[in-house]
C-alpha cells in the first residue's frame, strides 16, 4: 500500500508533473504567475477543485457508463470550481477580482478532466483523493517557482501583497530584494512566462538526465559470457 | 588515367563567414562615424560594452555546449550581432540596459536556438525589442544631435551618464541632455492635433530632410548599405523592397493629407530605416532566400513599418517589423519557389508524387 501511495506521489510532483511533463492548463498558468500571491491563490484553488473532482468522480465511478462519463465529469467539475469561486469571493476578494477570468476557467482546465478520467474513474476513493492532491501541489509548485521567478525579475520583489491571501498579518511578508530596481517589464507580461515555463521544463529534463545517467552508472556490469543462443527445443 | 570532370565555374573564391561578417562590419563604419559625430561618445561606449559582452556570453554557452568556442568566435557573427544592437540602442542608456539586451540576443534569441543558421529570428532585433519592451523609458532617451564628435557633453561626462546614470554637474540637469527622436517628437506633435508644419519649425527638426542629424546619419549608412549590395554581401532585392513599401504608403498618405502625414523622404531619412533596410533585414539567416521572396519579404517590411510608426503605440518599428517578418519568412519561401532548370513551373511547396 504505502509504495502505492509513493508512487501517486511521485507521479503528481515529478514524474506526471501536470504542468512540466503532461504541459496541460497552461492559460491560467502562464496567465496569472506575474506574482507569487496570484500564483498560489489559483494553486490552491485549482488544487481545491483537483481534490474534490476525484473524490466524486470515485465515488460515483461504478454507476456511469462510459457514453455518458465525460459530460457527467465536466458538470462535477464544474459544480466544485463553482464553489471554490464561491469561497474566494466570500474570503479573498481582492484577490478573486485580480485572478478574474481565470477561477471560473478552470472547469477547463485539461488536467482536471484528465486526472478525472485517468485516474479517479479507475481507483478507489483514498488513492483519488491522494492523486488529487499531489497532482494540485505539483502543479502548485510549478506555479510558485514560476511566480516566484517573475515578481523578482520584473518587480524586484517577492512575496508582496501577501494579505490578500492570508489577512492584513501577511502584509509585512514582503521582501524588497532590491534598492531602486527599474523592474524588468519583459518578464511581468506573457512572454516572460513562455520563457521562464520553458526554463524551468529545460531545467527538470536535465535533472532527468542526470538522475537516468547516474541509475546507468549504478547497475550493475554486464558480465562478459558466451553469446551464443540456445536454439534447441521447440520453436512456436 | 583518369580525367576529371568539374562543372563550371572553375575557378571560384570561398565566401567565408568571417568574412562576410568582417565587410558587414566595414560597412557599418560610415554610420558609426555619423553616429558619433551628431550624438557624441556614447555610441562608441556602447559598442565596447555591447561587443564585450557577446563575445562573454557566445564563450560561456559555447563551453556549456560543448562546441569550439575559439573557432565560432572567429567567425565574428557575435561581434556583428552586437554592434547592430549598440547602433540601435540610445547612446547614452545606462550600461546594463546594453549588457542585458547583448546577452538575451546571444543566449536567448540565437544560442538556445541552435546558434549561427539556426535562429528563426534575428538576435539583434530580439535584443532590442526585449529592450524596449521591458525598459521603454531608458530606450527612448536620446541626446539631441550637436556635431562635432560630442564635443560639448564630453568623454567624462558621457561615461558619467552611462555609468552611473546622472550626469556630473547635476540630475535635475538630466533634462537637459536628452531628448526624444524627430519620430518620437512628430508622433506626439501630431497625436496633440499639430499638422506636419512643425518639421519646418521645431529644433529637434531642423536637418535637411528628417531631423537634426538623423538624415545624416541614415546618409552614412545607405553608403555602407551600397558598399555592401556593391561587394555582394547582399542582393539589393531587400533592401529595395523594404524602401519600396515605406515610401508607397508614405507617399499615398502624404499625398492624400499632407498636414497629417510626413512624406516620404522623412519616413526614409529617418529613425532607424536606412540601418534597418541594409543591416538588418537583409540578415541571410533570418530572411527569405529566393530573390521574389526577397523583394516580398521587405517590400511587407517597409509596410509595417509605415503602419506601425503612424497608427502604433511605437514611434519607431524596423524591431518589430522585422521580426514579425522573420515568422513570416518560411510561408514567402515556400510560395516563391524559383523554377528550376529543366522543369516549366517552379515547385509550390512540397513534390507532388507524380510527375
Amino acid at each position: 500500500m504505502a509504495t502505492e501511495y509513493a508512487k501517486i506521489s511521485l507521479d503528481g510532483l515529478w514524474y506526471k508533473n501536470v504542468a512540466t511533463v503532461q504541459v496541460l492548463g497552461l492559460c491560467p498558468l502562464l496567465a496569472v504567475t506575474g506574482s507569487v500571491v496570484n500564483a498560489m491563490g489559483l494553486g490552491l484553488a485549482t488544487m481545491g477543485v483537483l481534490i474534490g473532482s476525484n473524490l466524486a468522480v470515485s465515488l460515483i465511478r461504478q454507476f456511469v457508463t462510459d457514453a455518458v462519463r465525460l459530460p457527467v465529469f465536466v458538470m462535477i467539475i464544474a459544480s466544485i470550481t463553482t464553489c471554490v469561486e464561491f469561497l474566494m469571493q466570500a474570503f479573498t476578494f481582492e484577490l478573486y477580482e485580480i485572478l478574474g477570468i481565470f477561477i471560473p476557467l478552470i472547469v477547463t482546465n485539461c488536467c482536471i478532466l484528465g486526472r478525472a478520467d485517468a485516474f479517479a474513474s479507475k481507483n478507489p476513493v483514498i488513492p483519488s483523493v491522494v492523486d488529487g492532491f499531489m497532482m494540485g501541489a505539483g502543479f502548485l509548485v510549478v506555479l510558485l517557482i514560476l511566480g516566484a521567478l517573475r515578481e523578482i525579475i520584473g518587480q524586484g520583489t517577492l512575496f508582496a501583497d501577501f494579505d490578500l491571501l492570508f489577512g492584513a498579518s501577511a502584509a509585512q511578508w514582503e521582501i524588497k530584494l532590491f534598492d531602486e530596481f527599474p523592474g524588468v517589464l519583459f518578464a511581468a507580461l506573457p512572454p516572460g512566462a513562455f520563457l521562464g515555463l520553458g526554463l524551468i521544463m529545460a531545467l527538470k529534463n536535465v535533472f532527468d538526465a542526470r538522475l537516468e545517467a547516474r541509475a546507468k552508472a549504478q547497475q550493475a556490469p554486464v558480465t562478459l559470457g558466451s553469446k551464443r543462443v540456445r536454439t534447441t527445443g521447440h520453436i512456436t | 588515367m583518369a580525367f576529371i570532370s568539374v562543372t563550371s565555374p572553375h575557378s571560384h573564391r570561398a565566401n567565408s563567414t568571417a568574412g562576410v561578417m568582417q565587410q558587414l562590419l566595414l560597412a557599418t563604419l560610415p554610420g558609426v562615424l555619423a553616429l558619433f559625430w551628431f550624438f557624441g561618445w556614447g555610441i562608441l561606449v556602447q559598442i565596447t560594452l555591447s561587443v564585450i559582452t557577446a563575445v562573454l556570453c557566445e564563450a560561456g554557452i559555447l563551453y556549456l555546449r560543448k562546441k569550439p568556442i575559439a573557432f565560432y568566435l572567429k567567425d565574428y557573427s557575435a561581434v556583428v550581432t552586437a554592434v547592430l544592437l549598440a547602433l540601435a540602442i540610445p547612446p547614452i542608456a545606462p550600461w546594463w540596459i546594453v549588457v542585458i539586451g547583448t546577452s538575451f540576443a546571444m543566449v536567448f534569441a540565437k544560442h538556445l536556438y541552435g546558434g549561427l543558421g539556426s535562429n528563426p529570428f534575428n538576435p539583434a532585433m530580439v535584443g532590442y525589442a526585449f529592450l524596449l519592451i521591458s525598459f521603454p523609458l531608458q530606450m527612448t532617451t536620446w541626446l539631441p544631435s550637436e556635431g562635432n564628435f560630442g564635443a560639448s557633453t564630453g568623454v567624462e561626462n558621457t561615461l558619467q551618464l552611462i555609468f552611473s546614470s546622472s550626469p556630473a554637474d547635476d540630475a535635475s540637469n538630466y533634462d537637459a541632455f536628452s531628448g526624444a527622436t524627430p519620430l518620437d517628437e512628430l508622433k506626439t506633435q501630431l497625436d496633440l492635433d499639430q499638422s506636419t508644419d512643425i518639421l519646418q519649425q521645431q529644433d529637434v527638426f531642423k536637418g535637411f530632410i528628417a531631423g537634426a542629424g538623423w538624415d545624416w546619419v541614415n546618409v552614412a549608412f545607405l553608403i555602407g548599405g551600397c558598399f555592401l549590395i556593391w561587394r555582394k554581401i547582399i542582393s539589393w532585392h531587400i533592401p529595395v523592397g523594404f524602401l519600396a513599401g515605406l515610401g508607397i504608403l508614405a507617399a499615398a498618405f502624404s499625398l492624400y493629407q499632407p498636414a497629417q502625414y510626413a512624406s516620404p523622404l522623412f519616413h526614409w531619412f529617418g529613425g532607424g530605416c536606412m540601418l534597418g533596410a541594409f543591416f538588418i533585414a537583409t540578415d541571410p539567416v533570418s530572411a527569405a532566400t529566393s530573390d521574389k521572396g526577397r523583394f516580398i519579404y521587405g517590400f511587407l517590411i517597409g509596410l509595417l513599418i509605415y503602419i506601425i510608426r503612424t497608427f502604433g503605440g511605437y514611434p519607431d518599428a524596423v524591431a518589430f517589423a522585422v521580426l514579425l517578418l522573420n515568422l513570416a519568412a518560411p510561408t514567402i519561401d515556400y510560395y516563391t519557389q524559383p523554377r528550376s532548370y529543366g522543369h516549366d513551373k517552379p515547385n509550390r511547396g512540397t513534390a507532388k508524387k507524380d510527375s
